[in-house]
């Protein structure tokens, strides 16, 4: 086990080492010139040619690059070209608000989706339930901006439950977690769904049912535990939607963390914050897969480390 | 514009009587979307830390609130030698640093010399360039400006290499202003996020991404400012959301202003009628023609687009947000001719033109514009109106960085819409106007005059102007200047579009002179001057 950790997490630098190489192609194709950025209108060409020098752009690609990879092994992911600050500072800042609220996007799409998965399975072909999957269909398609901004209008604005945007208190975290947890719900719902049909034409639980359980013990004791299991192994997994899922909604609240770091660093093409979030978001995306492969262990004996 | 000037100055001295009577006190919010970037006066280049950093540094000079007029600010006055070349600037005394030390001329010696430094990396070193020893201090071969002389404790001389009768408004820029070497030091690169000062505030919390907090500073140098105790800035927070908040009465000022798309909404609310109050800035918006490219190396297919295109109508596409321009200069920079009528449009006369120039059935020609709102949309109106005279016009709708790489080079972009991209000047005086964007200087790969106009003759009056540095000399220079801008727009490089107006939106809880809410120099507001009704 420790030996499969061990080269499961040596795999992950390599693929970091390469997500870093194809993200730094991809900036230095972009047309935007940073030392020109950094002089700005006024300058004359000769300072904007020693910014150039300073921030060794003017070093052929791959020295630059090996460059950055240099510092990022030290931990040193580079200064803003705009904020003039370490990117390490300005995400170490940002990372605490972003976990929490990602934290929150799982519970919620958790509590959601599987509550909602269970109950139409349970009302399999009524009603319910296909009102149920349409709405997790919407869940699944709908634009998260458009339902962070349909949440604000309703429980914000207009009745005032929760603050309108921002940070700080438990309020601030009820409508951005729902937003960000509304997609995952959706998919949530329509797996724990199937996973629960399965799980009650299953043997078991017509035996449990024979001995004289109630149903609603056979329900919560046998069903859903069995039927939970191959899902929450899809949580690790969940990493890189709610990932990308951040950077809208935390836009759209007014949310303090690394996905509005990353949304306003591709506005002002500040390059070092886009790699270095860049970067994280991927370094997260890995371990939560790792988790999700190592928890796949744990739910299913018959998977085999290799 | 003199007038204009002297009514300006009127209206603030009348409201100068109110404001000997505010009482100090309160607080405001203002909101933002972008975090602040840097508060480094050498090096913040935006509309946000603009004049956030105008509270938290002084330099030399200042303007007149709510006015383009300029004043001694650190200076207490100043002293020009009869060939224009020594500025000799008396420091007010006892003028303290947010951290309690005393300013002096060595002061302010060190802070022009570290934002010339190279390692400073300040987009505004260029603006010194008339200061003696310039080229040695930005190459980095020099320490010191060489032009820069501690004379006695509250005296410094600087010398320049030219005359420069700009140089009164370089000494009010931000990358002029005064920091304390100590903390300039400590801090180094990070000076930017602990930013210390003279100004009327101080920062005294910054959690990034977050929130700033701005303190009185009680030992501001000028009694009775800053008004208020506090300013919080809230970032991150979406325009539409602002504004929400705004009618609530969470928030006091949303610094990005009302979003485009609510525009029309927000104006004709009776709820928000009273919050808006409505400017002008120094910003041209146009549309430049390559002079270096056929067939626009003819004046009189310039001429002829100047006539087709119909400025009131792109004024209505963008809701009424400006007004129709017809001259390179904003009607609120000194120099702007009134009596100018430019060419107005006519389509008939504009075809008569072409066909003059032989270009009867028209041509086939290309439009660059940056592809975020409402830019296309203005595109598409001016390749109607070309149309309309048989030039048809293909819109290349590109990111900005791509348009101002296009315009940059010489032989790429026959003509681009400069919106998104506008020229607002640095400072209030023509010449800013000029040199970069419609002179020989600016005509270079890279550079930002994307007509490639460059009039030998127009340069040299345009160096002469700007050495008529003595103050007796300034209305003649002015009037010089307008000849300048006129004669450059009959012959025709741009078509000025538009000069967008300010619309800051701010809640009823502040209050303060009209003209700080639409402070030529300070974006959205005169913080220093914003008062709180409910301290009252």
């Amino acid at each position: 086990m420790a030996a499969y950790l061990l080269r499961r997490l040596l795999g992950s630098i390599l693929i970091l080492i390469g997500i870093s190489l194809v993200t730094f192609v991809l900036l230095y194709l972009l047309p935007a010139d940073p030392a020109r950025q950094i002089a700005g209108r006024s300058a004359t060409a000769a300072t904007v040619e020693n910014i150039r020098e300073q921030l060794g752009l003017n070093l052929p690609f791959y020295e630059r690059y090996l460059r950055y990879l240099g510092g990022l092994l030290q931990g040193d992911l580079g200064r803003s070209y705009i904020q003039r600050t370490e990117v390490s500072t300005l995400i170490a800042a940002r990372l605490p608000p972003s976990l929490l609220l990602m934290g929150a996007g799982i519970l919620a799409e958790l509590l959601i989706g599987l509550t909602l998965g269970v109950v139409a399975a349970l009302r399999r072909r009524s009603r319910l339930d296909q009102g149920l999957m349409v709405l997790s269909f919407v869940g699944v398609s709908a634009p998260q901006f458009v339902v962070g901004i349909l949440l604000i209008y309703v429980f914000a604005y207009r009745l005032g439950w929760f603050p309108l945007s921002g940070y700080g208190t438990p309020q601030h975290l009820v409508l951005p977690a729902l937003t960000l947890g509304f997609l995952g719900a959706g998919w949530y719902a329509r797996m724990m769904r199937s996973s629960m049909l399965d799980v009650m034409q299953q043997d078991f639980v017509r035996t449990a049912r024979a001995k004289g359980l109630s149903k609603a013990r056979v329900i919560l004791r046998h069903a859903v535990p069995n039927a939970l299991l191959p899902i929450v192994a899809m949580v690790g997994i969940d990493v890189g939607i709610l990932m990308s899922g951040i950077v809208v909604v935390e836009s759209v609240f007014g949310w303090p963390g690394i996905g509005q770091l990353a949304w306003q660093a591709i506005q002002r093409v500040d390059i070092p914050i886009i790699m270095g979030v860049t970067l994280v978001a991927a370094w997260a995306i890995v371990i939560g897969n790792l988790f999700a492969d190592v928890l796949a262990l744990f739910v299913d004996p018959r998977i085999k480390l290799r | 514009m003199r007038k204009w000037l002297l009514a300006g100055a009127a209206i603030f001295l009348l409201s100068g009587v109110a404001v000997a009577e505010v009482k100090q006190g309160g607080s405001m919010t203002v909101t933002y979307k972008d975090d602040v970037s840097t508060l480094d006066p050498a090096i913040g280049y935006d509309w946000q830390n603009w004049s956030m950093i105008k509270s938290l540094f002084d330099s030399l000079m200042d303007y007149q609130p709510g006015t383009t007029e300029l004043i001694p600010d650190l200076a207490e006055s100043y002293d020009i030698s009869q060939d224009g070349l020594t500025y000799t600037f008396k420091l007010r005394q006892g003028v303290k640093f947010h951290n309690g030390r005393e300013m002096t001329a060595e002061d302010v010696k060190y802070s022009l010399e570290r934002t010339v430094n190279p390692e400073t990396q300040s987009p505004g070193a260029g603006f010194f360039g008339a200061i003696k020893g310039f080229d040695a201090a930005s190459s980095g071969d020099a320490k010191e400006l060489e032009g820069v002389e501690v004379v006695e404790e509250a005296t410094v001389k600087i010398v320049l290499s030219r005359p420069d009768a700009t140089f009164l408004h370089v000494m009010a820029l931000n990358f002029a202003s005064v920091v304390p070497s100590e903390e300039a030091e400590k801090h180094g690169p990070d000076f930017g996020k602990n930013p210390v000062g003279t100004g009327a505030f101080k920062l005294t919390e910054w959690t990034l991404g977050q929130r700033l907090v701005f303190e009185r500073n009680a030992d501001y140098y000028q009694a009775g400012l800053p008004r208020l105790d506090q300013i919080v800035f809230e970032v991150g927070q979406e325009p539409i959301v602002a504004l929400l908040r705004l009618e609530r009465g969470e928030v006091d000022i949303a610094g990005d202003g009302i979003p485009p798309a609510k525009f029309l909404e927000v104006k004709n609310d009776p709820k928000f009628k009273d919050m808006i109050i409505e400017g002008s800035q120094l910003h041209t918006g146009y549309v430049t023609m390559n002079v270096k490219m056929a067939p626009f190396d003819n004046v009189k297919v310039r001429q002829a687009v100047n006539m087709a295109i119909n400025k009131d109508r792109i004024v209505r596409i963008i809701n009424g947000r400006a007004v129709p321009a017809n001259q390179p200069l904003p009607p609120l920079m000194p120099g702007y001719d009134e009596s100018y009528e430019g060419f107005a449009y006519d389509q008939e006369k504009a075809k008569a033109l072409l066909a003059e120039a032989g270009f009867a059935d028209g041509f086939d020609t290309e439009l660059f514009v940056a592809n975020t709102d409402p830019q296309p949309r203005i595109a598409q109106a001016i390749q109607q109106d070309l149309a309309g005279i048989g030039i048809r016009a293909q819109i290349k709708s590109l990111a900005q960085a791509n348009v101002i790489a296009a315009g940059g080079e010489a032989d790429q972009a026959p003509m681009i819409w400069s919106g998104g991209m506008a020229w607002i000047a640095d400072f209030p005086d023509p010449s800013n106007f000029y040199g970069p964007i419609l002179g020989c200087g600016g005509a270079v790969p890279g550079g930002w005059n994307w007509s490639w106009y460059c009039n030998e003759e127009l340069d040299a009056r345009a160096a002469k102007a700007d050495s008529m540095a003595d103050p007796a000399q300034a209305e003649p220079r002015i009037e010089e200047w307008k000849k300048i801008f006129t004669a450059i727009q009959d012959e025709a490089p741009w078509v000025p579009i538009f000069n967008e107006q300010r619309f800051t939106i701010r809640s009823d809880r502040l209050d303060g002179p009209e003209g700080i809410f639409v402070d030529p120099v300070h974006i959205p507001v005169h913080y220093d001057y914003v008062f709180a009704k409910d301290a009252q």
